[in-house]
C-alpha cells in the first residue's frame, strides 16, 4: 500500500500539471472579458489599454508559464518569508488578481475562516446526521422512521438552496426576527456572547447546506447497507451468536462503507470550493462567492488559482478514498 | 443487462453473490426473470404509488396541452398577478401568463431534460466506473480523467461549450431542439463523475469476491462477467445516483437558464419558474409552491420507483 | 446576472409614489440634530449587492468601486443632486465669469481650499493634484479614467494651492479632470512608487488610500466588507456624525432591500433593481424608505443596420458589406418602435423609478429633446408601415414575409429579470404586427465583454436587435452622442471595438458632432445635442429608447441626511448623514 501511495503521488504531479493546462486553455478560450463590468461610458480605447496593463497582450504560453512560476515558486517562497521572516520573495511578483490588484493567495486566506465555519461545519454536521439515518433506515427498512427519512431527504435534495435559503430568511429573519439575514464576516468570537452571535448567524446557512449533504449521503448509506444486510456472512455472524449491534455496526457497516467513503471523499474538496448559491443567499462571502464573482469578472488569475487548488484537493482526496478502500476491504489490491 | 430472452434460465442463479445457488428457476418451469422482477415490484406499495404518480405526471404534461389550450407564452396584462380562479386555476404570473399552462409546458422540458440527462450521466458513469474498476490497465487513465472533469470549473466550461456548439446545433436541429440537445449533453457530461467513482469502488471490491473468482475459473469472458456478475451487484448505488441525478438535472437546468445559457428566456421550465417566483415569495407564495411541489414530487416518485426496483432486482429478497 | 448599472444620472426626484418619499434637503429642525461632535452617532451600515473590489477608482472602472472610494477620496468638485457643480476640495467652481476658465476655453485654473489635511495629518497641496494627473496619464498604468484626461496638455501647480489644467484645443466642457466620483485626488506621497506598470503592486495603497473624505479605511476585505472610521482630520470638525461605517457587499438586490426595509439590519441599500411591487411590499414593513432619482440612464433597443446572418462567411457578418435585409428600411424600424407600449413597460419593470421616453438624452433639461414621436403605441400605423414597406403575410402563418424571406428577428439582451420580462412583452407586441422574434439572453460578463472571439458580445452584434441601458458620465452628452459616428463602427479590422454598434453612418451626423466639439456657448450646445438626439431617434429610428431609468435606493427610517444623487457617487454627501433620534 505504501508503494502504491507513493506511486500515485508521483503520477499526481504530471496529472495536476495537465489539469492546470486544461483549465488555463479553457479559461483562455472562454468568451468572457475582464472589462465586461466596466461601465459603457468608458471608451473602448481605454478598455484596450487596461487589458494590456493586465498583461492580456502577451501570448497564452507566456501567461501560463508566468502563472506556473508565480504559483509554484514565488507563492511558496512568500509563505516561507511569512513564517520565518526571511526575504526570499522580495520584489518578486506574486499571482495578482485582476479585479482587486492584490495577491490572490491573501484573499483566499481571508476567505478561509467563514468557508470552514459554514461550509465545512455543514459538511461535518451533514455527514454525522446522514450516517445514523442511513444505517437505521436500512436496518428497519420500510419502518415509519425509514419512510419519514426518505421523504425528508428527497424533498430536501430536490428543493434548491436559492429557494430554501430565501424561505428560511423570510421566516426567521423577516417574520420572526430571530436570526440575522446577513452574515458578518468580520465578527470575532472571543467569549460566550460572541459565540452565540456566531451561532445565530451560522445556523441557517449551515442547515441549508447540511440538508443537501445529509440527503445525498444517507441515501447511499441506506442502499449500501441494504445490499449487505441480506448477505450470507451476516446470517453466519448471527448464527455464531454475535450480538445484533456487533453484526450491524461492525460487519455490515464496514462492508457497506465503500460507496459512502467515495461520496464523502468526493465532497471534501467541495468544502474548499464553497457553496456558491448558499453563500450568495446568506452573504457569507466565502470562497464560493469569490469564485463566482471572479468568474463573472473574468479574473483569470484568481479563477485559475482557485480551480487549481480545488483540483489538488480532488486528486488528494480521491487518493485517500482509494487507500481507504484497501483498509475497509483488504481483498482490494492495486499492485 | 443483457437481453432476457436469450438467457432466461441461468439468470436467477448467477445473480446470487455468495453462497449456494437459489433453487428458484430449477424446480419448476423457468419463469421469465423480468416477470418475476415485476411481481416483486408490484408488492412494493411505495414503488407502485411512485410509478403511478410518475405516469400521471407524464400524462399530465404530455396530454395536458390538448386539454388546457392556453398558450403558455401568451401575455395577458390585465390578468397579471392573479390568484387561482376558474380561468386560471393556478393563477397568473407578473406578466399575466397562465401558470397552469406554464407548468405543463415547463414540465415537458424539465422531465425530458431530467430523464435524459440522468440517463446520459448514468450511462457514462457506469461505463467508466465499471471499466476502471474491472480492467486494471484502464483504471489509472480513466480515474485521472475523472479527476480532470471534477476539477474543471463548470461555468467557463459551459460558456465555451455554448460558444462552440450552439450555432452548429441550432442550424442542424432548430433553436429549441438544438439547445435541448446541448443542455442534456452538458448536464450529462458534467455529472457522471460521482457515479463513476462509486461504481468503480464497488467493482474493485466485488471483483475480489469468491463468486467472481469462481466464474472466472470456469472461463467466463470479460463481457459476460461484467454484464452478468458485476453490474447486477452495483445496481443499488446506481439507482440512488439515478434518483439524485434527476433532481440535480432539473435544478442545474434552471441554473443554466438563469445564467442565460439554457433555453430562450420566455421558455418555461420548472426550475426557471421556481427561480423567477422566489422574488415574489412573500406576496404570492402559491407561485413558488407549484413548481416546488412538482419538482419534489417527481423526484420523490422516482426515488420510490428506484427503491422498488432495487428490492425487486435483489434475488435474495425476491426468493422469499 | 450582473446588471450594468453604471448609473451616473440625473436629477429629478420622483415623488408621488406611495412608497417613494421625496427627499428634501434637511430642514432647520433637522439641522439641529446635525451639529455636535464628530462620531456622536455611532455606526452606520451600508449594503451594496455588488461588492467593491478595490478602493482606487483609477484601476477599476466599476461603479461599485468608485462609490466605495468616494467615502475616502474626494475630487476638487462634485455634481449635486440637480447636476450642478459644487466645490469640494476647491474653494469654488472655476467659470469663465470668475476667471477660472480662460475665455478661449483652453485652460481651467482650480483654487484649492486652504488648510486641507490628508487623513494622515499632512497638508493637501496642489502637488497632489498634479501627481494624480500624472498617475492616470501614465501610458503603462491602464488607468480606467483616462477618458477624463483626454485632450489634457499639461497640469501644473502655479502655487501651493493653485492648479492649472491646459488643454490641447478649446474644451467646451473643461470639468472632466478632478471632477466627480471617478476622478478624485490621490495622495502623492502614498502613490509615488505606484506609477505605471507598478500600479497593481501597491496593494496596501489601493486598498487603504489616504484621503481627504469623511472616512478612512480600517480594514478592507476585497469583494466582501469594508470597515471604516471617521477621518480625524476631516475639514468640518462636527462631521461625520458616525464614528464607524461598515460597507458590506455581495448577495442580490432583493436581499439588500430586505436587510434595510424589512429586517432593519442595515441603514442604506444601494441601487435596488427589483420589481416595483416587490419594493412596495418590502417598504410596507415600515422599517425604511425607498428613494429614487432620475439620471441619464436610458433602457433602449439598438437596431443592427447590417446583416448578422450566420450564412455569411465569418468576417462579413454584421459588417457594412451587407446591409440588413429587413432593418435597413426605416419604415420597418419605425413600425417596430411604435408597436411598443412604453408606459406599460415602465409600469411592469420600473414603476416610479422609470419614465417612458423617446430620447437617448433624457436629461439635463438643456440637452433633452421634447421628442415624443414614439408614443403612444399605435399598432394600426405600425401595420400600415409594414404593408407600405412591402412586408405582407402572403402564406397566412401570421408572420409577414417579402420575396420569400420571413420578417423574423433575433432579439438579444443580457440576463436580468426585468429585461427578460421586457423581451417577452415586446415579442408579443411585435407578433401582433406580424413580426416573429427569437429571444436570447446572454450572461452579462459575455454580452458586455469585448472578447473578439465570442459571437455574443454587444459590439459584435450577431443579432438583429439588442436591449440594454446606457448613459453618460457627468452632465455633458458630447462623448455619448459621438458614439454614433462612422469612425466608431466596430468591425473585424478593429477587433470589434467601437461604440457604434448600430453601424449607423451619416456624414451629416458626423459633421454636427464636429460642430458640437467646436461650440462653447451652452444654449447652442443644447440645440445641437437635441438635433443629434432627434436624428438617431425620431428621424431614423436606429435607436428605440424605451425607459428613462431612475435609480432606487433605500435607507432606514433612522438614517437622516440622505440625498440621492445620480450625477455623482451615491454616497457623495455621506459626511452629512446622521442618526434620526
Amino acid at each position: 500500500m505504501l508503494i502504491f501511495t507513493f506511486r500515485r503521488l508521483l503520477i499526481s504531479v504530471p496529472t495536476l500539471l495537465f489539469i492546470a493546462l486544461v483549465i488555463f486553455l479553457l479559461l483562455d478560450l472562454s468568451p468572457g472579458d475582464p472589462m465586461a463590468q466596466v461601465p459603457l461610458t468608458v471608451p473602448p480605447e481605454v478598455k484596450e489599454k487596461m487589458r494590456l496593463a493586465l498583461g492580456l497582450g502577451e501570448p497564452g504560453y507566456i501567461r501560463f508559464a508566468k502563472w506556473l512560476i508565480q504559483f509554484f515558486w514565488i507563492e511558496p517562497l512568500n509563505t516561507v518569508d511569512h513564517i520565518f521572516g526571511t526575504g526570499f520573495a522580495e520584489g518578486k511578483l506574486r499571482v495578482i488578481s485582476w479585479q482587486t490588484r492584490s495577491p490572490v493567495m491573501d484573499i483566499i486566506y481571508q476567505r478561509l475562516p467563514q468557508t470552514l465555519w459554514v461550509v465545512g461545519l455543514s459538511y461535518v454536521v451533514g455527514v454525522l446526521i446522514a450516517l445514523p439515518i442511513g444505517i437505521y433506515s436500512a436496518y428497519r427498512q420500510y419502518s415509519v422512521f425509514d419512510q419519514a427519512g426518505t421523504f425528508v431527504s428527497m424533498v430536501g435534495y430536490s428543493v434548491p438552496p436559492f429557494f430554501s435559503g430565501v424561505l428560511l430568511i423570510v421566516i426567521f429573519s423577516v417574520k420572526l426576527g430571530w436570526l440575522p439575514s446577513i452574515y458578518d464576516t468580520t465578527h470575532v468570537v472571543n467569549d460566550w456572547a460572541s459565540f452565540k452571535v456566531q451561532l445565530k448567524q451560522m445556523i441557517m446557512p449551515v442547515m441549508v447546506l447540511a440538508l443537501q449533504t445529509t440527503a445525498q449521503i444517507s441515501r447511499f448509506m441506506r442502499a449500501s447497507m441494504l445490499d449487505n444486510l441480506n448477505q450470507d456472512y451476516v446470517r453466519t455472524a448471527r448464527a455464531k451468536g454475535m450480538s445484533e449491534s456487533v453484526v450491524v455496526m461492525v460487519h455490515v457497516l464496514r462492508n457497506s462503507m465503500i460507496p459512502v467513503v467515495t461520496v464523502i471523499a468526493m465532497g471534501v474538496p467541495g468544502i474548499f470550493g464553497g457553496a456558491i448559491i448558499t453563500e450568495q443567499v446568506f452573504k457569507v462571502n466565502g470562497i464560493g462567492q469569490l469564485l463566482i464573482t471572479s468568474i463573472q469578472a473574468n479574473d483569470l488569475p484568481m479563477v485559475q488559482t482557485l480551480t487549481f487548488i480545488f483540483a489538488v484537493l480532488i486528486v488528494v482526496f480521491n487518493l485517500i478514498a482509494d487507500i481507504l478502500y484497501g483498509v475497509l476491504d483488504p481483498r482490494i489490491r492495486y499492485d | 443487462m443483457t437481453d432476457p430472452v436469450t438467457r432466461p434460465k441461468t439468470a436467477p442463479v448467477i445473480h446470487n453473490a455468495v453462497g449456494p445457488a437459489q433453487p428458484a428457476g430449477l424446480s419448476a418451469l423457468p419463469r421469465n426473470q423480468w416477470l418475476e422482477v415485476w411481481d416483486q415490484f408490484r408488492r412494493h406499495k411505495g414503488a407502485v404509488a411512485g410509478l403511478g404518480f410518475f405516469m400521471l405526471m407524464l400524462l399530465a404534461v404530455g396530454v395536458g396541452p390538448l386539454l388546457w389550450d392556453i398558450d403558455p407564452k401568451y401575455i395577458d396584462i390585465p390578468a397579471r398577478n392573479a390568484g387561482p380562479s376558474l380561468a386560471h386555476p393556478f393563477g397568473t404570473d407578473q406578466l399575466g401568463r397562465d401558470t397552469l399552462a406554464r407548468m405543463i409546458s415547463g414540465g415537458q422540458t424539465s422531465v425530458a431534460v431530467g430523464l435524459m440527462a440522468m440517463a446520459l450521466s448514468l450511462f457514462l458513469g457506469t461505463l467508466i466506473g465499471v471499466l476502471a474498476g474491472y480492467f486494471r490497465r484502464l483504471d489509472g487513465l480513466l480515474m485521472r480523467l475523472t479527476d480532470l472533469f471534477l476539477a474543471l470549473p463548470l461555468l467557463p466550461l459551459l460558456l465555451v461549450v455554448i460558444m462552440l456548439f450552439r450555432d452548429t446545433l441550432r442550424s442542424a436541429f432548430g433553436p429549441e431542439t438544438g439547445i435541448f440537445i446541448l443542455i442534456v449533453a452538458v448536464i450529462g457530461m458534467t455529472s457522471w463523475m460521482q457515479t463513476a467513482r462509486i461504481v468503480r469502488g464497488d467493482v474493485l471490491a466485488i471483483k475480489e469476491r469468491e463468486f467472481v473468482l469462481a466464474a472466472r475459473s470456469i472461463g467466463t469472458p470479460d463481457r459476460r462477467m461484467i454484464t452478468r456478475h458485476i453490474l447486477p451487484n452495483v445496481m443499488s448505488p446506481i439507482l440512488v445516483s439515478a434518483t439524485l441525478g434527476i433532481a440535480n438535472a432539473i435544478i442545474t437546468e434552471s441554473a443554466l437558464s438563469f445564467l442565460g445559457l439554457g433555453f430562450p428566456s420566455d421558455f418555461p421550465t420548472w426550475g426557471r419558474l421556481l427561480f423567477d417566483s422566489t422574488d415574489y415569495l412573500q406576496q404570492y407564495p402559491e407561485r413558488v409552491m407549484w413548481p416546488g411541489l412538482a419538482i419534489s414530487l417527481s423526484v420523490l416518485s422516482v426515488n420510490y420507483i428506484g427503491d422498488g426496483l432495487r428490492d425487486a432486482l435483489d434475488p435474495r429478497i425476491r426468493g422469499r | 446576472m450582473k446588471l450594468r448599472t453604471a448609473l451616473r444620472g440625473a436629477v429629478a426626484i420622483a415623488a408621488l409614489a406611495p412608497f417613494v418619499v421625496p427627499i428634501v434637503a434637511p430642514t432647520m429642525a433637522d439641522a439641529e440634530t446635525q451639529t455636535g461632535e464628530r462620531g456622536r452617532d455611532g455606526e452606520v451600515k451600508i449594503i451594496y449587492w455588488q461588492a467593491p473590489s478595490i478602493m482606487n477608482p483609477f484601476l477599476s472602472g466599476g461603479t461599485k468601486d468608485a462609490e466605495a472610494a468616494s467615502l475616502v477620496l474626494e475630487p476638487l468638485g462634485r455634481y449635486d443632486q440637480e447636476g450642478n457643480p459644487v466645490a469640494f476640495l476647491a474653494a469654488e467652481i472655476p467659470t469663465i465669469a470668475n476667471g477660472g476658465v480662460s475665455e478661449d476655453l483652453t485652460s481651467i485654473t482650480w483654487q484649492i481650499k486652504p488648510d486641507l489635511k490628508w487623513s494622515d495629518g499632512t497638508a493637501f497641496t496642489s502637488a497632489d493634484v498634479v501627481f494624480t494627473a500624472e498617475y492616470c496619464m501614465d501610458p503603462d498604468g491602464g488607468c480606467a479614467q483616462l477618458a477624463k484626461f483626454e485632450g489634457v496638455e499639461t497640469v501644473e501647480a502655479l502655487d501651493e494651492l493653485t492648479v492649472k489644467v491646459t488643454f490641447k484645443e478649446p474644451k467646451p466642457n473643461p470639468y472632466l479632470p478632478f471632477m466627480g466620483g471617478q476622478s478624485p485626488i490621490l495622495q502623492a506621497a502614498q502613490f509615488a512608487e505606484c506609477m505605471g506598470a507598478r500600479a497593481p503592486e501597491c496593494t496596501d495603497a489601493n486598498f487603504n488610500p489616504i484621503g481627504t473624505g469623511p472616512f478612512t479605511v480600517k480594514e478592507f476585505r476585497p469583494n466582501d466588507v469594508i470597515t471604516m472610521e471617521a477621518n480625524p482630520h476631516y475639514r468640518d470638525p462636527s462631521k461625520p456624525a458616525f464614528a464607524t461605517l461598515t460597507l458590506k457587499g455581495g448577495g442580490d438586490s432583493a436581499a439588500a432591500g430586505r436587510a434595510v426595509l424589512e429586517t432593519g439590519e442595515y441603514d442604506y441599500a444601494w441601487n435596488l433593481l427589483l420589481a416595483p411591487e416587490v419594493i412596495a411590499n418590502m417598504a410596507a414593513a415600515g422599517k425604511g424608505t425607498p428613494v429614487s432619482a432620475f439620471g441619464t440612464l436610458v433602457e433602449r433597443i439598438e437596431i443592427n443596420l447590417t446583416d448578422p446572418s450566420a450564412d455569411l462567411p465569418e468576417g462579413e457578418r454584421s459588417t457594412l458589406t451587407h446591409p440588413h435585409p429587413i432593418l435597413s428600411d426605416g419604415r420597418v424600424r419605425k413600425a417596430l418602435s411604435i408597436a411598443i407600449d412604453r408606459d406599460l413597460l415602465v409600469e411592469i419593470g420600473y414603476g416610479q423609478a422609470g419614465r417612458a421616453t423617446c430620447n437617448v438624452v433624457p436629461a439635463p433639461a438643456m440637452y433633452a429633446s421634447d421628442n415624443t414621436d414614439c408614443m403612444p403605441q399605435d399598432v394600426e400605423r405600425a401595420k400600415a408601415l409594414l404593408d407600405e414597406a412591402g412586408w405582407t403575410d402572403s402564406d397566412g402563418d401570421g408572420i409577414r414575409d417579402k420575396d420569400g424571406k420571413k420578417l423574423s428577428l433575433l432579439f438579444q439582451t443580457s440576463v436580468n429579470a426585468v429585461r427578460q420580462d421586457f423581451q417577452a412583452l415586446i415579442k408579443q407586441w411585435w407578433s401582433d404586427i406580424g413580426v416573429e422574434t427569437e429571444l436570447r439572453a446572454i450572461d452579462g460578463s459575455v454580452y458586455f465583454g469585448g472578447d473578439p472571439g465570442s459571437p455574443d458580445t454587444f459590439q459584435k452584434f450577431y443579432g438583429d436587435v439588442g436591449l440594454f441601458a446606457n448613459n453618460f458620465d457627468g452632465t455633458d452628452p458630447e462623448a455619448y452622442l459621438a458614439a454614433y459616428t462612422c469612425e466608431k463602427i466596430p468591425g473585424p479590422e478593429s477587433q470589434w471595438q467601437g461604440e457604434n454598434i448600430n453601424r449607423f453612418c451619416d456624414p451629416a451626423y458626423d459633421e454636427l458632432i464636429a460642430e458640437l466639439g467646436r461650440t462653447g456657448d451652452l444654449n447652442e450646445r443644447g440645440r445641437i445635442a437635441k438635433r443629434l438626439n432627434d436624428m438617431i431617434t425620431k428621424d431614423t429610428d436606429i435607436v428605440l429608447p424605451l425607459v428613462d431609468r431612475g435609480r432606487v435606493s433605500a435607507h432606514s427610517n433612522s438614517l437622516g441626511g440622505v440625498i440621492l444623487n445620480t450625477w455623482d457617487s451615491e454616497l457623495w454627501n455621506v459626511a452629512d448623514w446622521y442618526r434620526v433620534k
